[in-house]
């Protein structure tokens, strides 16, 4: 009876469809982050310290922790990562939180908001709309910066890798939206001004810093699925134990 | 002497002053339950080990964590990267609030489908609702610890519902908030309710709960007394004891759902952003509205209902209302026969109309309302009250199949 309850509210599920309506945005790819891959991992500390930190912190992430996950060791890491001073002026501790010395009412007056910590970044906003985001800033001279992005619209970051990627225009085409009206969208972009890297190169680079930025979002994450493979295997284990016994039990109920 | 004559010395002289094998034997070693119990008797004893991991789980949180608005985002964070295994703790403890609500969830279900609340067991079914009630009030308070900004704004939005309330309304939220927003202050009485005061009420209703549960004895699929045939010892024929057959019975379905449990702890935390909304990592900024507020999903049935009515005070009523009138079905069922299995078709439909009202409206209320959402949202809400009403109507003269005298 309670099998044909179930069977019946399986059928009548499905009627139910929604559809969603997807927002325009242009870069549209997806990524797929190689937990494994530690030199592209390095390589995204290194974008990361270098480009990003100047405004940016990842306030919960450690430098030495950094470090022991993506096979850096300690000198390299004070040689190579650490920019910063402390409050004392000294060489910030390998120790230390990844913070920077500006302070946010200067950010605020600076770029009209605080830049966000991205200890967390790629968790809220997700690893593709990060790698879109980075690869989307177009020229557009109505914003301060000169600069606009076409997933961030309005965006109040300045193109900081610009001098990597170069500037680019959009191509824009006329689509029409849900309800019938036509829309201006971007579905591509030309290079006006070439940087220092290729597009491959340049799409590689901001693969590498969303995976350094994913990395650091959830730094233990290869802990907890190595601890849970074995979690999960010993409880298969006792799976099979605890069945027999109870079938051992419950012989002698009809 | 030998060990065991120690032992059984040990233990009349606790005996003798306490009454441990009375209490255990009452409870555990013989406690007959129906010898017939399926798949949908395993969440009871789910939802005491659910229970017992959030208490366990909390107490060890709250040795790092900062009840504090400067600091309790930061301290989450903190505990989930340099505390020894702080992110094991704090997404058992995540992933046990959604799970402790699916058991909760399974556990009423099951007693819809075989009248576990009709006579003589309707004090238990008040108890459990009470249990769900308290439930609520721990996931809700416990949501806005972590401060970010899906804590600030669920809790701002769901506080400020009281605000409809007339007269009082306004001051009411005011004084639950402690502050003219959600602040510093919401957070610390939050905080101490959600350690200290709820927990204990939790615990003292599932002792009620379970003690009732043992004073009538349990139900079963088949929606038969057992005490009705006994033997000459006054043990019921269709009874065994619930040691061992239960314990271990229940030791399987406790490792089944382990690993279903564990699944989610340690390869999917957020699972898709429904146990850990993706906009709680960031930091609760009372500046900046998310595009899009939904409440964690095993809220979002009652918050679909809410926002199905278009006026703000029936709304709220019609919210609340979903849930009292959950705590009325012992009497609006006026049914005789207690199993889904001897109960008439129209109970059948009734139950499938209630299911798929609920998992509608919650499939619902998790996303932004169109006006098509919303219309189907108006339907599910009359397709769950509509559940009530119509147990009510067909339960007064239900052409019910004949119950067999004996468990089988």
């Amino acid at each position: 009876m309670e099998k044909t309850l179930i069977v019946m509210v399986g059928l009548l599920l499905p009627l139910m469809g929604f559809t969603a309506g997807g927002g325009v945005s242009f870069p549209n790819d997806d990524i797929t982050i190689d937990w494994d891959d530690k030199a592209s991992m390095q390589r995204g500390a290194r974008t990361f310290v270098n480009y990003c930190m100047g405004c940016h912190e990842a306030s919960y992430s450690r430098y030495n922790r950094v470090g022991s996950d993506l096979e850096i060791d300690d000198f390299q890491v004070v040689e190579n990562l650490i920019f910063t001073t402390d409050k004392n002026g000294d060489k910030t501790k390998v120790g230390a939180l990844m913070t920077n010395n500006m302070s946010a009412d200067y950010a605020a007056q600076a770029f009209g908001i605080t830049p966000p910590d991205l200890s967390l970044i790629a968790r809220s906003r997700g690893v593709d709309w990060l790698y879109n985001y980075l690869r989307g800033f177009y020229v557009d001279e109505s914003r301060p910066f000169g600069m606009n992005n076409g997933v961030f619209s309005k965006v109040g970051m300045p193109h900081v890798l610009a001098e990597m990627q170069g500037y680019q225009v959009p191509k824009i085409a006329m689509r029409l939206d849900d309800n019938g009206e036509q829309h201006e969208v971007i579905v591509g972009f030309d290079i006006v001004k070439p940087g220092t890297l290729s597009k491959s190169e340049f799409d590689q680079t901001i693969h590498d810093l969303v995976g350094f930025l994913d990395y650091v979002s959830e730094n233990y994450r290869q802990t907890r699925q190595n601890v849970g493979t074995f979690v999960i295997i010993f409880l298969f284990l006792f799976l099979i134990l605890a069945y027999f016994l109870k079938k051992e039990f419950w012989k002698d109920i009809n | 002497m030998s060990n065991e004559n120690n032992d059984k010395g040990l233990l009349s002289w606790i005996d003798e002053r306490f009454p441990l094998t009375k209490l255990w034997e009452e409870h555990i070693s013989k406690y007959y339950a129906p010898k017939n119990f399926n798949f949908w008797y395993f969440f009871g004893s789910l939802n005491l080990l659910v229970l017992i991991l959030q208490i366990v789980t909390g107490i060890f949180l709250t040795m790092h964590y900062k009840p504090n608005g400067a600091e309790a985002f930061i301290s989450v964070e903190h505990i989930m990267r340099d505390v020894d295994w702080g992110w094991l703790i704090r997404y058992l403890h995540s992933t046990g609030a959604s799970a402790f609500f699916i058991v909760v969830y399974l556990h009423m279900f099951r007693g819809l489908m075989y009248g576990s609340y009709q006579k003589p067991r309707e004090l238990i079914w008040l108890f459990g609702m009470f249990i769900f009630l308290a439930l609520m009030a721990e996931a809700f308070m416990g949501y806005l610890l972590p401060w970010g900004q899906m804590s600030f704004w669920g809790a701002q939005v769901i506080i400020s519902l009281f605000g409809a309330i007339p007269i009082i309304g306004d001051d009411l939220t005011l004084w639950i908030r402690g502050d003219f927003v959600i602040s510093d202050a919401t957070l610390n009485r939050f905080f101490a309710l959600h350690v200290i005061a709820v927990p204990l009420v939790l615990i003292m209703l599932v002792v009620m709960h379970i003690i009732a549960l043992h004073e009538v004895g349990s139900n079963n699929p088949e929606g038969i007394e057992i005490k009705k045939y006994k033997d000459v010892n006054g043990v019921p024929l269709d009874g065994i004891p619930f040691h061992p057959y239960y314990t271990v019975k229940d030791i399987v379905g406790v490792v089944v759902f382990l690993i279903l449990f564990c699944g989610v702890v340690f390869f999917m935390p957020e699972m898709g952003g429904y146990f850990l909304e993706y906009a709680n990592f960031i930091p609760a900024n009372p500046f900046k509205t998310p595009e899009h507020i939904a409440p964690v999903w095993y809220f979002t049935p009652f918050y679909a209902i809410l926002r199905a009515v278009p006026h703000k005070l029936s709304g709220v009523l019609a919210m609340f209302g979903a849930i009292a009138v959950l705590f009325l079905l012992p009497w609006i069922d006026r049914g005789k026969v207690h199993s889904i299995r001897y109960r008439a078709n129209s109970f059948r439909w009734l139950l499938v109309m209630l299911v798929i009202s609920f998992i509608g409206l919650g499939y619902l209320g998790a996303l932004p309302s169109t006006e098509l959402r919303t219309f189907f949202a108006r339907i599910f809400s009359l397709g769950y009250f509509g559940f009530f009403l119509g147990i009510w109507w067909i339960s007064k003269n239900e052409k019910t199949k004949p119950v067999p005298e004996r468990i089988l």
